[in-house]
């Protein structure tokens, strides 16, 4: 130990090390590539996995959307394909029979899926934009941010059948003037006036949402666009520690007891479980980071067995040298020491030159996709203790490695080492 | 300083057995120079390597200034070999990438001794082969003669009790020969015991006694009138 620290035992070290530079360089980079690989794998799997959560940040992560189709079986006196319509009354019924759920938000929409939108009239400017009826719930399931001095759609709007409306920004943009403050103005949708009560801020990931949708009350849809007690489709959400691919089952169940449908009838009702498409990519994550930990490592230790191979080498090439000094009175651990801490030196060396590169490909892909939103790619950062670890990692195998060349160099008997060729 | 009683050495060799060194007796006494002569296989360079501790003897006993000298655990035989003995090889066997004075340093540097005080010291020794100006140059940029010096100087600097020099004049040209030997009395002079192995008649005549062997066994001992080597 007490060599580590002496001044004799790093110049005899950089002495040979600086003798056989090129052996030295090639060295090294078995090892900066090995740890070069593993760095830049663990950050862009990070990378991928943040870009993920982000993606899915806009959304609840155990919520579900469930619509009607047709039927496809015949039941309790229907015939099949019927279609069939889902309505306000389901949601009481839901919530009562699946106590997993947490919050249901009943929606109805013009302007997707194939029907025409709403113009909307602001001044001389005009446009054609989605217009969804929503209940307050939807804020809950769907984390939609309303910019600072506006608000979402409250019960009172509801109650009251208020004509009130949060648009996006791509609405703003085109309809309002630079710099003019939309809330409290109005405008028209459909020829009926509406107060702009928030603006919403889009994100991607949301499913088919849209920078330019409108949001005004279902209640107020209802009247506007005559669709009764009917619902284009439900959102809904789980409490967290509820299995989602459960509770969509058991929504599918009750919805189909209320409607007369067939229970084995797995077509007239669609789903899209958001929370499963979640968990599935998280685990996809998960097994990302795994295997990048898996390969890098294996090319650490390539990399390092490479090292050891090296000095082995060397060693061979140096026994008359090691004979020599054996001869001049070196002892065995003196001997030893040297190999093993040029094994552990030129490892760590390597390793941080690798750490270094990777840190900065990382750095440099970053900056390449930050411009693309649609990309998940956020943030790749390697954990410290994933570096420490490799770097600890690289120091036990690095002396490992380096003891078998050392006690073949021990093993040398100076009088063979001598012996005249 | 050296006495070897009844000294016997075999290696094996495949199935065989070679038995080089069959019952030597041998008193070395302190300030002596002393010439081993013997043909290839006389054991001559096995009878060295034993006295220098680089190699182990089977039977007999071996005893350097009062220490008896046995089988040893390696760590022990590097101590011994850096405080009783000074090697000179045929061939030189500097280590190539150190310079000179870095050479001379080198068993110093085994004992621990301090950076500034083994810098001196080494520099004094290598004034004394004459080879002060030349301390920063490499091996390879010497010639045979100063790398015998060089060599010779790092046997000396760890102030042995015995210079063991195994042909030391086998690679240089006669003229060479005569200034390295010319520096090998000078040691001796100062009252260095030194074993110098040879098969070169002129070389030998310069100690002051002879020992020749032959097939394992000594055939001639004798003390004789030094030549001068210059």
């Amino acid at each position: 130990m007490k060599a580590l620290f002496q001044n004799d035992t790093w110049q005899e070290i950089f002495g040979s090390i600086q003798k056989n530079r090129i052996r030295t360089i090639i060295t090294m980079i078995g090892v900066l590539w090995g740890i070069f690989i593993y760095i830049t794998l663990a950050g862009t799997s990070k990378g991928l996995d943040n870009g993920f959560e982000k993606a899915f940040s806009s959304i609840s992560s155990n919520s579900l959307f469930i619509w009607a189709q047709q039927t496809s079986l015949p039941y309790a006196g229907y015939k099949a394909r019927r279609q069939i319509r889902l309505t306000t009354n389901d949601v009481d019924v839901i919530k009562k029979k699946v106590p997993s759920i947490e919050y249901v938000a009943p929606r109805n929409v013009a302007g997707v899926f194939g029907s025409s939108g709403g113009n909307v009239v602001k001044g001389s400017k005009t446009g054609t934009y989605a217009i969804y009826g929503d209940y307050p719930e939807y804020i809950k399931i769907a984390v939609t941010k309303v910019y600072d001095g506006g608000r979402f759609i409250n019960q009172a709007d509801m109650d009251q059948k208020r004509r009130v409306a949060v648009i996006g920004e791509r609405t703003l943009q085109e309809l309002f003037e630079e710099d003019e403050n939309p809330i409290g103005q109005y405008i028209n949708i459909n020829n009926v006036t509406f107060k702009v009560i928030g603006v919403h801020q889009f994100r991607q990931g949301g499913g088919f949402g849209d920078d330019g949708d409108i949001y005004i009350p279902f209640a107020t849809y209802k009247d506007l666009f005559n669709t009764g007690k009917y619902v284009g489709f439900f959102m809904m959400s789980a409490f967290q520690d509820a299995d989602v691919v459960e509770v969509e089952k058991e929504v599918k169940l009750v919805l189909k007891d209320i409607h007369n449908i067939a229970p084995e009838d797995d077509q007239a009702l669609g789903a899209f479980n958001l929370g499963e498409v979640f968990k599935k990519t998280i685990k996809f994550a998960d097994g990302l980071t795994f295997l990048s930990l898996i390969v890098g490592i294996a090319t650490i230790l390539a990399g390092i067995i490479g090292i050891g191979n090296v000095l082995l080498i060397s060693v061979k090439e140096r026994t008359k040298e090691i004979g020599i000094r054996r001869a001049l009175g070196a002892r065995p651990s003196q001997v030893r020491t040297q190999i093993l801490i040029e094994s552990v030196f030129l490892t760590i060396i390597a390793g941080i030159i690798g750490i270094i590169i990777g840190t900065l490909v990382l750095f440099s892909i970053n900056m390449a996709t930050q411009d693309l939103s649609d990309f998940p790619y956020t943030n790749p950062t390697v954990p410290i203790e994933f570096i420490f670890g490799a770097l600890s990692l690289m120091i036990v195998l690095g002396t490992l490695i380096g003891l078998i060349p050392a006690q073949i160099a021990v093993n040398v008997k100076p009088i063979e080492a001598l012996r005249e060729e | 300083m050296i006495k070897i009683k009844n000294l016997h050495k075999s290696y094996n060799i495949g199935k065989n057995s070679l038995h080089v060194l069959k019952g030597l007796d041998i008193e070395i006494k302190e300030g002596e120079l002393v010439a081993i002569m013997g043909s290839s296989g006389s054991g001559k360079s096995t009878l060295l390597n034993i006295i220098g501790m680089l190699d182990n003897h089977d039977k007999g006993s071996y005893e350097l200034d009062g220490v008896i000298i046995k089988k040893m655990n390696e760590t022990k035989a590097a101590e011994y070999r850096n405080k009783f003995l000074g090697f000179v090889f045929q061939s030189f066997n500097l280590i190539n990438y150190k310079n000179a004075l870095d050479n001379v340093i080198l068993p110093l540097y085994y004992q621990g001794i301090s950076r500034k005080v083994r810098e001196k010291k080494a520099l004094k020794y290598l004034s004394d082969v004459g080879l002060k100006n030349w301390s920063h140059h490499l091996p390879n940029e010497l010639s045979g003669g100063q790398k015998q010096r060089v060599a010779i100087a790092r046997a000396m600097v760890s102030e042995p009790k015995v210079l063991l020099a195994d042909e030391p004049t086998g690679a240089l040209d006669s003229n060479t020969s005569k200034e390295v030997m010319d520096l090998i009395q000078k040691i001796n002079k100062a009252g260095k015991t030194i074993l110098v192995v040879t098969h070169e008649h002129d070389i030998s005549q310069m100690c002051s006694r002879i020992v020749k062997l032959k097939d394992g066994v000594i055939v001639e001992d004798k003390k004789i009138k030094q030549k001068k080597a210059l």
